[in-house]
């Protein structure tokens, strides 16, 4: 008898959501061995986080606000990686997006939410898209490696972000606490019955649905995908690659700006900091479960609201640091990568026949 | 002189941590195995090496297991990539987001806490020259031993048949396997050996710099040395050069701190990463694309063979 490891042909259609529910189940089971080893009951601490997540309309509602700004990071990551490149710098870009949207506020207040809020979508976007674009033109110009220069501008833009709410905008009435004054009520996005959900969940559902229609249907698409995929067919067939790599990462910065822009404009109603709690690096996660499908995207980036969610749950109930969820992310991760392998191959047990 | 040679002095100590990332780095990419964890298993490391020493009073102790530790969390990477030859930039961000997690939860008890970590160790002798004996040889024995490491490393990647083979690996695996050479045993191998020291630099953080374990203390160096690696077109004499200079800047950054200015701290603190980027782009456009020839060309690639058995 022996294993014998097989190349697929063909993909059995369940392991397109079988593979990440698995993959999820086996890392929830390991980070419970974990929590055990720690002291602290799995099941209770797994009961408090669906409880608290899934358990109630206000725990639905509050997953969907932290699904927000993971799905917008979650498409942003998934259009570069479809490209192969990797940006890692989602996190930052979406810092650049909430200080630009502080920034209109600040220097340009409008009247009327019908100018403003167009405006500060516009800002976020462009510093966003701008802030990753300056990796992409120095891949494109001088190959130099995105994955060390989008991750280290997350790190430049967090400061940049620490810099203004300590320093030049902070608000003077805010006893010395790192915070900018809050917006004016037209700077603010509505929010849905009386939910802290905002319409930045229409925002993320109209990138997934453009996103997926470009990528689909439009010769830009059909160019990203192919550069991702073969990018010497791609060079001989005379498409673009250096203006492809400086537009696609502008465009996944955007994306990620206007998640910065929904959660100061949405959710906090001004900067502060920390106000992101790696959204940015989640969304690496989710794009890789969704296999870098923009529905499929939204739909786990719900999932992984929940994990957040009950991850503060778990903070308050159970005095568990936030950094279990980030256990439980690294974990989901590493089964969906080993799940990626049975996807592509047959493992079967077998005679030796040859021997 | 007496302004520069303790600049010097704490630009080796800083740079010592990243020097070890930046070295074990090397070995693992030479190999042909990209590891994006560093940063993760830097943390872990620190945590390791702090826990060990608090409880058993040996700082020696504590690095051992750091160094184990590290490289047995780096098994995980090697499964992922190596043997089931998944996508190796998403199994080393995995590692990354893992190692952060798992260290600040386990070791949220003993945040504030100290230990009595390593002492200088004045090399006798030595430290008598001018300059470079403080500057060198009044340091611990963690930064000897790095000055050790960055030539034997050197030697066995450039003069030694076993790191030939490494190198063969991380060129050509097909050409190698086809000479005998086992591909995923000589990844394995490095992968481990590269977790490991990546988690004594992170050790050397806690117990030899600081004595103390803060979540988060590494704050971006295992992302520093992956920039080094390229930097130094995967020669660890030339890393060397750019882990001090590094290390340099962040005694200086420290010193600027200390003397008191009017530079606010969150800029003065951007200063290593935007460093890493300029450093990074000056290295690439000198080289153009030729930095490539000095990468290994299978880096990243998994190594399959049409049948495993």
């Amino acid at each position: 008898m022996a294993l014998r490891v097989e190349k697929r042909f063909d993909v059995p259609r369940w392991m397109d959501w079988g593979l990440p529910l698995i993959s999820f189940a086996l890392a929830l089971a390991v980070g419970a061995l974990l929590l055990g080893l720690l002291g602290v009951s799995p099941l209770k601490a797994y009961g408090e986080m669906i409880r608290g997540s899934l358990g109630d309309g206000y725990g639905i509602s509050e997953t969907i606000v932290k699904a927000i700004p993971i799905a917008l990071c979650g498409l942003a990551v998934a259009l570069a990686f479809t490209m192969v490149v990797w940006n890692i710098g989602a996190e930052g870009q979406l810092v650049a997006g909430a200080l630009a949207a502080t920034a209109a506020v600040r220097f340009f207040p409008l009247e009327s939410p019908f100018l403003m809020i167009p405006l500060m979508v516009l800002v976020a976007a462009a510093a966003g898209g701008l802030w990753a674009a300056f990796a992409g033109w120095l891949k494109a110009r001088w190959s130099v490696n995105e994955i060390i220069t989008t991750l280290m501008m997350n790190y430049i833009a967090i400061l940049g972000l620490e810099y203004f709410v300590y320093g030049p905008w902070r608000d003077p009435m805010s006893l010395g606490f790192p915070l900018t004054p809050t917006f004016h009520d037209a700077a603010r996005l509505p929010q849905l019955f009386g939910t802290r959900v905002h319409y930045g969940l229409f925002l993320a559902l109209l990138v997934a649905f453009l996103l997926r229609t470009a990528l689909r249907w439009s010769r830009w698409g059909y160019e990203i995908r192919v550069i991702g995929q073969n990018p010497r067919a791609a060079a001989y067939a005379g498409m673009a690659t250096s203006h492809h790599i400086v537009l696609t990462l502008f465009l996944s910065g955007a994306i990620a700006g206007l998640a910065g822009m929904g959660e100061v404009a949405g959710l906090q109603g001004r900067l502060q900091p920390g106000f992101s709690v790696g959204y940015g690096f989640t969304a690496i996660i989710v794009a890789w479960l969704a296999r870098l499908n923009p529905f499929a995207i939204l739909v786990v980036s719900f999932f992984m609201g929940a994990l957040l969610v009950g991850g503060d749950t778990l903070q308050v109930v159970m005095r568990l640091p936030l950094s279990s969820v980030q256990v439980l992310q690294g974990l989901i991760l590493f089964f969906v990568l080993a799940g990626e392998f049975f996807r592509n191959y047959k493992v079967c047990l077998r005679r030796r026949e040859d021997a | 002189m007496e302004l520069i040679v303790p600049i010097l002095a704490a630009a080796v100590r800083s740079g010592t941590p990243i020097l070890y990332a930046t070295l074990g780095g090397i070995v693992t990419e030479k190999s042909g195995v990209m590891n994006l964890g560093i940063e993760g298993v830097m943390l872990v490391g620190a945590l390791t090496g702090f826990a060990v020493t608090y409880h058993s009073h040996s700082p020696w102790l504590g690095l051992a297991a750091a160094f184990v530790v590290g490289a047995a969390l780096c098994a995980i990477h090697a499964l992922l990539c190596i043997t089931l030859g998944v996508n190796q930039v998403v199994s080393g961000l995995a590692l990354t987001m893992f190692g952060t997690g798992v260290s600040s939860l386990v070791g949220r008890g003993l945040v504030g806490e100290t230990i009595e970590g390593l002492r200088a160790f004045p090399v006798p002798g030595l430290s008598r020259i001018p300059l470079l004996g403080p500057v060198l040889f009044r340091q611990d024995a963690m930064v000897y031993l790095s000055f050790a490491l960055v030539f034997l490393i050197w030697f066995f990647l450039l003069h030694t048949r076993p790191g030939l083979k490494l190198r063969a690996v991380g060129e050509s695996p097909l050409a190698a396997a086809a000479a005998g050479i086992s591909v995923p045993a000589v990844r394995w191998s490095a992968t481990l050996f590269g977790g490991g020291l990546a988690a004594l630099g992170g050790a050397y953080l806690s117990v030899v710099n600081s004595h103390m374990w803060v979540e988060q203390m590494t704050s971006g160096r295992g992302w520093i040395a992956v920039a080094l690696i390229i930097f130094g077109i995967w020669h660890p004499l030339r890393s060397a050069l750019g882990a001090y200079l590094f290390g340099g800047v962040g005694a200086l950054q420290l010193r600027i701190q200390a003397g008191g200015t009017s530079i606010p701290a969150p800029l003065l603190l951007m200063l290593p990463y935007v460093l890493t980027i300029v450093v990074l782009t000056a290295i690439s456009v000198r080289k153009g694309k030729g930095i490539l020839l000095g990468a290994p060309a299978a880096l990243g690639q998994p190594f399959h063979r049409e049948e495993r058995e």
